[in-house]
């Protein structure tokens, strides 16, 4: 396949069945390999539709710096657009996330500042926005309330899920800034009666989330619970014992996050086998699991895996 | 058997430390009930008139009651349940 540069090949990721862990010939699991983006996540949708947006809104000239709190992969999506772009990048970054994803925001030229590993992502939000309104003239995206993030998702994943797989039954992706699930959620919906629409949300230990209030909840704006059926909280130990079930069985490495999509998937192939239906379950394969080797997540056993991960960051 | 119920650091105030408890009923209002009477205030913390606080998750088998039932939602011995302070994609 050709393309006239590397950002108009972002998208169009295979579909790819999983014969050896999908639970029956009539309950089938599919995972959609978002690793084969240019930058190696899902995020180069959102970044790509973020700055076309932010360009024909005027709000971005040759030379500006754009501001994002991020774990990671949007950061390193938006470093690389951003290159290409002529814009200067700064990420805020939690302390807590792996080596691999310092050194390619470094490699694309973006300025990092970490944000305290205590609170976490939240944590990010709120460092980003208090040096936003320090400097007017920075950009932030901000993906968790930008539309274009849901609308990369409505209008390219959306579409090509449909497309491969018309029989789909169930969507299941991580849930971050939402973009990806409100934006396939929607259009899936719009499409396809009965659609379930499930979301795996990340549960870290007490060392990333022990020091925080109970009342100090934030929810990313882009989220409309209503386009959700169900939503899962998944541990450490689950998202890393499925993402080695995926690589042994499946032959696919992928990131930590796509563990924990997996264990959703799998829990909702459970229900429909237990109930006697057919199912297609599409998940998202957010990234590959090379950032991620530095954590030890692939090597000894499951409790050594499990008791390095503790603390940091996986999605 | 009963119904393993975790609980996070922020209220094990009300549970003497302990991470986990055990408790029984037949929904969740009846399982948060029957913990509060060992373990007063609890409920209070989790529940207001309504239903479950805004900044609160519950989780049965790792998936949320609000999707499920609620408060009315079933729960049997041998599930677990999760208490959780919400956390970026909580509720609104």
């Amino acid at each position: 396949m050709r393309y006239d540069s590397l950002l108009d090949s972002v998208g169009g990721t295979p579909l790819v069945g999983l014969p050896r862990l999908s639970p029956a010939p009539d309950v089938r699991l599919w995972a959609k390999l978002e690793d084969r983006n240019p930058t190696g996540s899902v995020k180069d949708r959102a970044a790509f539709f973020m700055i076309e947006q932010a360009e024909k809104d005027g709000l971005l000239a040759p030379g500006a710096t754009i501001l994002e709190p991020t774990s990671g992969n949007t950061g390193i999506s938006l470093a690389m657009v951003a290159r290409l772009r002529g814009y200067r990048m700064i990420c805020v970054m939690p302390e807590n996330t792996s080596a691999e994803r310092r050194q390619l925001l470094g490699m694309y030229g973006a300025q990092v500042i970490s944000s305290p590993a205590a609170g976490g992502s939240n944590e990010a939000v709120r460092v980003a926005r208090r040096l936003a309104d320090e400097h007017p003239d920075w950009v932030m995206l901000y993906q968790y309330g930008n539309e274009a993030n849901t609308r990369a998702h409505y209008q390219t994943t959306g579409p090509e899920l449909l497309a491969d797989l018309p029989s789909i039954t169930h969507f299941v992706a991580g849930l971050g800034t939402t973009g990806t699930l409100m934006g396939v959620g929607r259009y899936l919906r719009e499409h396809v009666p009965g659609v379930a629409i499930v979301a795996a949300e990340p549960r870290y230990g007490e060392l990333v989330y022990g020091l925080r209030n109970v009342d100090e909840g934030f929810v990313p704006e882009l989220y409309d619970p209503s386009v959700l059926t169900t939503r899962f909280s998944v541990s450490s130990a689950d998202a890393l014992r499925r993402t080695r079930e995926l690589l042994d069985s499946e032959g696919i490495f992928a990131g930590i996050s796509t563990g924990a999509a997996l264990h959703a998937a799998l829990a909702m192939a459970a229900k429909a086998q237990a109930a006697g239906g057919r199912a297609d379950i599409a998940f998202i394969v957010a990234d590959g699991g090379w950032k991620y080797l530095s954590t030890g997540a692939y090597s000894g056993t499951l409790e050594e895996a499990e008791a390095r991960l503790e603390g940091q960051l996986w999605a | 058997m009963a119904i393993e119920v975790r609980i996070p650091t922020i209220l094990r105030t009300y549970t003497g430390g302990a991470k986990s408890v055990e408790g029984s009923g037949a929904t969740l209002a009846e399982l948060l009930g029957d913990l509060d009477s060992r373990h007063s205030g609890l409920r209070e913390r989790l529940v207001d008139g309504s239903g479950l606080r805004r900044f609160v998750n519950v989780y049965l088998n790792d998936e949320d009651v609000r999707f499920l039932g609620g408060l009315e939602t079933p729960v049997k011995d041998g599930d677990t349940v999760t208490v959780l302070p919400a956390v970026a994609g909580g509720r609104r």
